[in-house]
């Protein structure tokens, strides 16, 4: 096993990531925004933006999802508990007494168990969830006189909400994450470059010099 | 080049002549058509082909309406039995999802009260002449029917406020006022029957403005604001611009009109109907469809699944009362019949935006609040008005609905109205539990409370007159009514804004049973969101001060 610099995240990876990021902090701030919490914009203003970048962030996952199951990507968010607890415990107690961090990124494993679980979970859970309750909201003309309408809108949209405040939690785990280990720079640079260290297996090592030499950094 | 020049400015001479010789007659033209336009849309109606003043039976020295009425029914066979057919003339309603029998001759309001007991004052806004009681029931010969009322279109015809119907005629009493407060005039009653057509604004208006005994006072949206209104006062009825007439939206059959407010299309879900079908509805919709914002945009989406729960009306009529006239929004009866030296008194303390200062107190009628664009109260609304009418028992601990409905979110036909809600205070029977009657007019008798400012006399008089029990003994109890609004429909530009109701403490706070973003900041939702908000803010702070202190927590992870 021998650690390389890859280029790990492809340009559609970090376009998706970045797009992605930028609207669902643009639906979070409208979010707020139409339930009242601030007054920062006009309610007609906050539906247009909240609305147009839900429409945006339905095509970009579309699109996403193409992606990760033409490409074979979604295997790196096949749950394992191959090392979870390990990197669990190395974040309850282990970062305190200096240790390593116990994971190492592999090619075909860039995130550590614990990073693509939870990735996992906010990509069954609760981006369907958002998604779907969002759909429903939005076609609300189109079922609104079935009976009990109005009881159901405001369950969807406690869905809705709840799972935006979910989703927001989740990014602020995801960013401070980043702090923890490399420097902060160090953990976003690999998402803007697409280039990180991961460790290949000779083998790996082998194809990525030989066929895809444009992905792997020669040995300083 | 000079010839060239001439051959040029010759040709643009005759050029010019010729556009004025075929350009006169077309101005001219045009000249008819705004002409025309000047006149109030009657759904598309003209009018007629005959001038009234070549017809031989109206060149007579008339000397009363009657004799009008039967000069008019020479040709209009019809018109007086399709007049008491309609409730302007019976004003009584059967309500038949309800069960109640309405109408002005039943219902109790909170203004002066009630019509039993004060004929000729009430009954001179009844579309015809000398209805004199109540109990009897309108007038039944067919020349008793007002057609001038309706039909005057030279703007002199007017009825008595205190006789039954009668327009003002010789001799007339000095001080005699018209149910406008005008100061009453005799006028030429032959001019006015040869000048008939169809009813303009100020035809409606002499009643239907004054409704309550004043300007404006009973339905905040219908005032002499009207008459020649701006487009911001009514988009449809603005003089400069679709000026339409009342009749323009209540289309009229057999002189049978739609707009009850007893039994109101709370939800038009028909919309124009087929191509060329007339619809005799006065709704919105019946003009502008079911899907009312046409522009392609997801506002206008938005906007149009609003009409599957809101009314037209609550976003488009942002107040009532506009254009300078305000309306009675309190009206406290139990304060009346204070005197000063033995005498009735007023006391005027609101100034109304044009500078008249309008009664707050009076001692014939008691104490008043006035309002001028004044914001609706908002409610779920079926359209069925139930009425608590002077033989239902009442609870006095309570205010009082003189009229109510029923509406919710789950009730597919109820949409949020706005409404003048009126406040009032007035008398009923401590003992039977009821709404009283009282006299107020009557000055000939020693028992009208305008006259001699004693409701013991005054109830009791209205009592037996209407043949209900009475214990003798009255209170006050506080009331509301419920006036629907629809007219005053403001220009698009100044429909509400979403956050109107879409924010704290909007109009629509008091309204429950639909679900409004933004209307109620920090819901359960929104609360136990946060909550996992600070605990993950909070966790987050914790792990890092725990790094801190150890301060091995920044050692790098390879």
């Amino acid at each position: 096993m021998t650690e390389r610099v890859v280029r790990i995240y492809p340009l559609f990876e970090r376009f998706w990531h970045w797009a992605q990021a930028a609207l669902v902090l643009l639906l979070l701030f409208t979010g707020f925004g139409l339930r009242g919490l601030h007054g920062l914009l006009r309610f007609d203003v906050a539906v247009a933006l909240h609305t147009t970048a839900a429409v945006l962030l339905i095509i970009l996952w579309i699109f996403a999802i193409f992606w990760h199951l033409t490409t074979g990507t979604w295997r790196h968010y096949v749950p394992t508990t191959d090392g979870l607890f390990k990197v669990a415990r190395f974040y309850a107690y282990g970062i305190f007494k200096g240790e390593r961090h116990p994971y190492r990124k592999a090619y075909w494993r860039k995130h550590n168990p614990l990073q693509a679980l939870s990735y996992l979970g906010l990509k069954l859970v609760l981006f369907p969830t958002i998604w779907l309750t969002g759909l429903a909201y939005l076609t609300y003309g189109a079922w609104d006189s079935r009976p009990g309408a109005p009881s159901v809108l405001e369950i969807v949209a406690t869905v809705h909400v709840l799972t935006a405040y979910a989703i927001a939690a989740f990014i602020i785990i995801h960013v401070y994450l980043l702090t923890t280990g490399h420097s902060f720079a160090e953990h976003v640079r690999p998402m803007i470059t697409g280039y990180d260290k991961v460790e290949l297996t000779p083998a790996e090592e082998a194809y990525l010099e030989a066929d895809e030499p444009g992905r792997i950094r020669s040995r300083p | 080049m000079r010839t060239m020049t001439l051959t040029r400015m010759l040709r643009l001479v005759t050029g010019l002549m010729l556009l004025v010789l075929v350009g006169l007659p077309a101005s001219a033209e045009t000249l008819g058509v705004t002409t025309s336009r000047s006149d109030q849309a009657h759904a598309g109606r003209s009018g007629g082909t005959a001038d009234h003043s070549k017809f031989e039976v109206l060149q007579k020295d008339f000397k009363s309406g009657p004799e009008v009425t039967a000069a008019c029914l020479t040709c209009h066979t019809e018109a007086s039995r399709q007049v008491m057919d309609s409730i302007h003339w019976t004003w009584k309603f059967e309500h038949g999802k309800t069960g109640q029998t309405l109408g002005k001759s039943r219902v109790m309001n909170s203004f002066c009260g009630n019509v039993a007991a004060n004929e000729p004052r009430c009954t001179s806004c009844h579309a015809g002449y000398g209805w004199t009681k109540m109990s009897e029931g309108p007038p039944k010969a067919a020349d008793r029917v007002d057609c001038m009322v309706c039909h005057d279109r030279s703007g002199t015809y007017s009825k008595l406020e205190d006789n039954a119907g009668h327009p003002p005629l010789s001799p007339l009493a000095p001080g005699s006022k018209t149910i406008t407060g005008a100061m009453a005039s005799l006028f030429d009653i032959a001019k006015a029957a040869q000048s008939v057509g169809l009813p303009g604004r100020e035809n409606c208006g002499q009643c239907h403005f004054y409704g309550g005994g004043g300007d404006n006072v009973k339905h905040g949206d219908l005032s002499s604001a009207l008459v020649a209104p701006t487009k911001a006062v009514d988009v449809h009825m603005a003089k400069e611009g679709l000026n339409f007439a009342c009749s323009n939206c209540h289309v009229s059959r057999h002189h049978q009109w739609p707009g009850s407010r007893y039994d109101v299309q709370a939800k038009d879900e028909i919309g124009t109907g087929k191509p060329g079908e007339r619809r005799d509805v006065a709704t919105c919709e019946s003009c502008h469809g079911i899907v009312p914002h046409k522009a392609v945009t997801l506002k206008a989406t938005k906007l149009n699944d609003h009409v599957e729960r809101v009314a037209c009306q609550s976003c488009h009529i942002p107040s009532f009362a506009r254009g300078g006239v305000a309306t009675k929004t309190k009206w406290d009866l139990s304060t009346a019949g204070q005197l000063k030296d033995g005498k009735p008194f007023h006391v005027d303390d609101f100034i109304q935006s044009d500078g008249q200062r309008l009664h707050t107190y009076l001692s014939t009628k008691g104490t008043f609040e006035w309002g001028e664009n004044v914001k609706p109260h908002y409610a779920w609304f079926d359209g069925q008005m139930r009425y608590t009418l002077a033989d239902q028992k009442i609870d006095p601990s309570r205010t009082v609905e003189l009229n109510s409905f029923k509406g919710s979110g789950n009730d597919p036909r109820s949409r949020i109205w706005p409404f003048k809600r009126m406040q009032g205070r007035q008398a009923y029977d401590t003992k039977l539990l009821n709404l009283v009657h009282n006299q107020v007019f009557g000055p000939e008798t020693d028992t009208a409370f305008w006259t001699n400012f004693d409701y013991t006399k005054s109830i009791k008089a209205a009592m037996d007159y209407v043949g209900q029990p009475y214990s003798g003994e009255f209170g006050f109890v506080d009331t509301y009514m419920y006036w629907p609004i629809t007219h005053m429909v403001a220009p698009k530009g100044d429909a509400l804004a979403c956050n109107e109701c879409h924010g704290k403490a909007g109009r629509l706070a008091g309204v429950t049973g639909v679900y409004l973003p933004g209307a109620h900041p920090m819901s359960l939702a929104d609360i136990l969101g946060l909550l996992l908000l600070f605990a993950t803010a909070g966790g987050v702070l914790v792990h890092t001060g725990l790094r801190f202190v150890t301060s091995r927590g920044g050692q790098r992870h390879d």
